[in-house]
């Protein structure tokens, strides 16, 4: 049963503003500010005990990004749900951008220059994936779903910019893509065997995608599984972040104070190894209070998702749980060393500004469908 | 509307096992974390504090550098300077205020610091001045409990005792750049310099030692509790070159305050001298050249920067005519008794190459040619002998190509062949094989090139100069100049071009005659060279002008090479002097007077270093 059950026309059914405003998940924001703050901290200590060159830009960026997450929040979901195509197309073109002529860093084609600033398309290609999908199943019925022929698109919607990821190259993000598309279709109702015949078919492809893997990503592969092999070269990082871990003990070398850290052990420590800092100086207690923070924020988007009254929001926020959910669990076993290493930051922690970006936006979206919860969608609004 | 319903159901049941499986990939997360952090606590930190420990190394001490008999021409200077750990002071700031107040600190060093407590990480020391005296050092000792974290640091800095006189061939040290620094962590301790050319340079690995660690017991706080233990660094080499600071002397200061190179070698191969003008203080770089004299450096014409021994490129003009020589002889383009007609000029079409003696010099063989250095005999011999040929010969007997004694920036001189004019689309035409004969043109070679062909011919064998004598305890190359394999030219022909070279220092009629050597029972031999840098237009030709009449810039380069004694050859050099007008008259009497040193000094040092260390 849909809670709403008397229909009113759209324009009688949208709220006044500050009705809106105070429906937002408040909590959450808080959450995502104490994350914030953490990394905040993180990266000061990352700089030696200085603001600069880290810790202050990208203050300012989630500044902006809250900001930018509130109006949002304020946006009907319905607006939003019309977008959702349009903005997967401008995604999918952004990706070819990137591809054709896009800025290459670190040996991989990954950013766009867009007026001075470099673009990450693929961090936000997933949330439009995310809304194109949602869009997509909003009106499905069982039968539909269970209908083979229905699937074709919206496996394609997945595979197209997984494809171009993959190209730039970025496993680690092509792979969340992948799996957020993935787990999109398990909660949207696709059978369950369906499933199990992908996996079955991903399982023996597994060897021959191997023999086609970039050198360095073959090689993070073997570091993982022996990261003693080389502990100068590729396991160094493997080897660093361990040590950095083990050295934090229960309650942390204190702020600042982390060897590992604070004597430059640890390449690329502001972005996507910053929780080693975190574990180092502040031990275990402090990485399970963020990690806390980090899984509470994914239990509310699911909470959200649980009391949404329509499909389009339910999907949406269960997607950008996932997405979030999983940015915080690569990065983390990677750090742990339990998968091999792969681009992928922490949110809201690390340091960089497309993915922070992008996760705010999603966080938007959700807080859109928090405050839409139970508006209906009405027959020719998709 | 049914179907919708009951996907609504699965998708909230499914939103939960995601919800709940991701819970559960959390939780498995946090068990690691806490084997990690909680478990194996002590193994991973007691890696850490390893790390920590490593990263306290003591840098060594340099290695220094002396000359073949022991004579220093590299070393250390001890020195104090003051440090800052801003990580020991509650107050950095007022700390640093505080130290002002003892040593005065100039403006320039007070904005390095401030930056330096902006930027550096505070485990880093960061230097508060620098080159203390004892008595300051003192003072900051007495005043320690006010300067929390200031500590005194005894260091080295480099001196040269020749200065500018050996700057080039000694080379200098600088500090490590940034990305030297990301490459080997020890150069970034203060005080490690590294070689930036010369024998510093040649040598840097040898003379650079191993560092020391110190084995500190470290706080949770990472400050120091006590050592444990320490192990000495290593102190670099000490790295004796084959070089005699005497001569060296002697030859920077008969260069004086001309602009030019001289080379000697010994008939083993080593370098005994090789001095260019003007020079630098190398001991300047040490703490890094002030802007305004390394802008002067690079403004001034003169170049002093540049090694003109081993980078320096000349036409060598007539010095080059023995390796012709030999280079006709050896393929048969000429023979021993060949004569030509010399009649002052070569007329090839409608070209008139004349020679430095308009009136001619009759009936010249290769010998008498050589002696009077007559230009028409070798115009012919180019021509009959080919510029390729030349070219070989000249790589033969080193003049061009690799000649590696660990110096950067060594040319490798050129010498033009069919192929590369081909390549470069030159139309070549006879006249420039004519000028390639008395060294001309294309030309281009160095003072060192020019003295390795000279003691090879004087040889008959393949000798490399050698720089480095020693490292250690070690001796380089070991033996005599019967080490070196033989070049495989015909004795004849070198006899005759050595014939040559005799007679133009020993007969009246020779080039060099008013230069022969004044040490009784020896003789020296050489070759005079005379290259114009600036063609005569036809109204200087006109005016009559002659060459020290023109401005600085447009006189001829002087050349001189030599070889003596002239029974059994043991020392070569090669002069050049830029614009110094004459060959005979400039750079012959300093080849002279390094010679003359050198054969007394083998009379002074009978035991000279024949296999021992000095």
């Amino acid at each position: 049963m849909s809670t709403l059950v008397e229909y009113r026309p759209y324009y009688l059914k949208s709220f006044r503003l500050a009705r809106k405003f105070l429906r937002i998940n408040w909590l959450f924001v808080i959450v995502t500010c104490a994350v914030a703050g953490i990394g905040y901290a993180a990266l000061y200590s990352a700089a030696g005990g200085h603001g600069e060159p880290y810790a202050i830009p990208q203050f300012i960026r989630f500044a902006a990004a809250l900001i930018m997450m509130i109006m949002i929040a304020m946006i009907d979901i319905r607006i939003i749900a019309k977008c959702a195509w349009p903005l997967y197309a401008i995604g999918l073109l952004l990706l070819v951008a990137v591809w054709k002529f896009g800025h290459v860093g670190l040996g991989a084609r990954r950013w766009l220059d867009i007026g001075g600033l470099h673009v990450q398309p693929s961090e936000f290609m997933k949330l439009f994936l995310i809304l194109a999908l949602a869009h997509w199943f909003q009106r499905a019925s069982y039968e539909r779903v269970g209908n083979p022929v229905f699937l074709i698109a919206p496996v394609l919607a997945i595979l197209c910019p997984a494809a171009l990821i993959l190209k730039e190259p970025n496993l680690g993000t092509a792979v969340i893509t992948m799996t957020v598309g993935g787990a999109m279709l398990l909660g949207a109702g696709v059978r369950w065997w369906k499933f199990a015949i992908v996996m079955l078919l991903v399982a023996i492809a597994a060897p021959f995608a191997y023999h086609h893997l970039h050198g360095y990503q073959k090689q993070r592969i073997l570091t993982f599984l022996h990261p003693g092999r080389d502990p100068l070269g590729a396991g160094y990082n493997i080897i660093q972040s361990k040590i950095a871990l083990g050295s934090g003990g229960m309650w942390g070398q204190g702020f600042l104070h982390g060897t590992q850290n604070q004597l430059n052990f640890l390449p690329e420590k502001q972005t996507d190894f910053v929780f080693t800092i975190i574990a180092e100086e502040f031990g275990f207690a402090g990485s399970m209070v963020l990690m806390g923070l980090l899984f509470s924020m994914v239990a509310m988007a699911f909470y959200t998702a649980l009391r949404c009254g329509h499909q389009f929001g339910r999907l949406a926020a269960i997607g950008i749980g996932t997405n979030l959910f999983l940015y915080c669990f690569v990065n983390l076993a990677m750090v742990m060393g339990l998968i091999p290493v792969g681009g992928v930051p922490l949110p809201l922690v690390s340091y960089g500004g497309s993915a922070l970006t992008a996760v705010m936006l999603g966080f938007g979206v959700l807080m859109s469908v928090q405050v839409h919860r139970d508006v209906e969608f009405a027959a020719g609004d998709d | 509307m049914r179907g919708r319903n009951r996907l609504r159901s699965i998708v909230s049941r499914r939103g939960l096992l995601l919800g709940t499986a991701q819970g559960a990939a959390f939780g498995a997360l946090g068990l690691q974390l806490y084997r990690m952090q909680v478990l194996d606590h002590r193994p991973y930190g007691a890696l850490a504090t390893e790390n920590s420990i490593s990263e306290r190394v003591i840098a060594p001490e340099r290695g220094i550098i002396t000359d073949r008999f022991g004579t220093v021409l590299a070393g250390n200077r001890r020195y104090w300077r003051a440090l800052f750990m801003a990580v020991q002071a509650r107050d950095p700031v007022k700390v640093v205020e505080r130290f002002a107040h003892i040593i005065p600190l100039s403006e320039g060093e007070r904005s390095r610091i401030d930056r330096d407590l902006r930027d550096k990480r505070r485990f880093v020391p960061i230097l508060l001045k620098d080159d203390l005296d004892w008595p300051a050092t003192a003072c900051i000792e007495v005043n320690a409990p006010d300067l929390p974290g200031v500590f005194i640091d005894a260091g080295f800095v480099r001196v040269y005792p020749l200065a500018e006189r050996s700057a080039h061939v000694i080379g200098y040290v600088d500090r490590p750049t940034m990305r030297e620094v990301a490459h080997d962590r020890v150069l970034a301790l203060p005080g490690v310099r590294i070689g930036r050319s010369g024998v510093e340079r040649a040598n840097n690995e040898a003379l650079q030692g191993v560092p020391g660690i110190v084995q500190t017991e470290v706080n949770v706080h990472g400050s120091v509790v006590r050592e444990l233990d320490r192990s000495h660094s290593k102190h670099g080499a000490t790295v004796q070159a084959t070089l005699d600071a005497q001569l060296q002397v002697m030859a920077a200061n008969s260069l004086g305050e001309n602009v030019g190179a001289a080379v000697m070698l010994e008939a083993k191969g080593d370098v005994l001298l090789m001095a260019s003008s003007p020079g630098f203080d190398p001991a300047l770089f040490d703490n890094g050249v002030p802007a305004e004299i390394w802008s002067e450096w690079l403004q001034d014409p003169r170049r002093p920067l540049t090694n003109r021994a081993t980078g320096g490129l000349y036409a060598p003009g007539s010095a080059f005519k023995p390796n012709v020589a030999l280079a006709a002889l050896d393929c048969g383009a000429i023979t021993v008794e060949t004569q030509f007609l010399c009649p002052g000029y070569l007329k090839l079409g409608d070209h008139v190459f004349y020679c430095w003696q308009h009136s001619g010099h009759g009936k010249v063989n290769v010998i008498s040619a050589l002696q009077q250095s007559c230009d028409v005999f070798f115009y012919y011999t180019a021509l009959a002998t080919g510029i390729d040929r030349i070219a070989r010969m000249g790589r033969k007997l080193g003049l061009i190509g690799v000649l590696d004694i660990g110096i950067p920036n060594t040319a490798l001189g050129f010498l033009p062949t069919r192929a590369w004019s081909r390549k470069r689309r030159l139309i070549w035409t006879k006249g420039d094989t004519v000028v390639q004969g008395i060294g001309q043109g294309y030309t281009q070679v160095t003072p060192l090139g020019l003295a390795t062909m000279t003691i090879r011919i004087a040889t008959g064998r393949a000798i490399r100069p050698q720089l480095t004598r020693a490292v250690g305890q070690t001796l380089y190359h070991e033996g005599g100049d019967a080490n070196w394999p033989d070049l495989g030219l015909d004795d004849r022909h070198l006899a005759a071009v050595r014939q040559g070279m005799i007679e133009v220092v020993n007969t009246p009629l020779g080039t060099a005659y008013a230069s022969r050597l004044n040490v009784p029972g020896l003789q020296m031999a050489g070759k005079t060279g005379t290259a114009q840098v600036h063609g005569l237009t036809a109204g200087e030709e006109k005016a009559n002008y002659n060459d020290a009449s023109l401005p600085l810039a447009f006189r001829p380069n002087a050349f001189f090479i030599a070889f003596a004694p002239t029974d059994v050859p043991r020392y070569a050099a090669a002069i050049v002097v830029e614009h110094g007008n004459e060959g005979a008259a400039c750079a012959a009497p300093i080849a002279r007077d390094l010679i003359t040193a050198a054969l007394s000094r083998e009379a002074e040092m009978p035991s000279a270093p024949a296999g021992t260390i000095a």
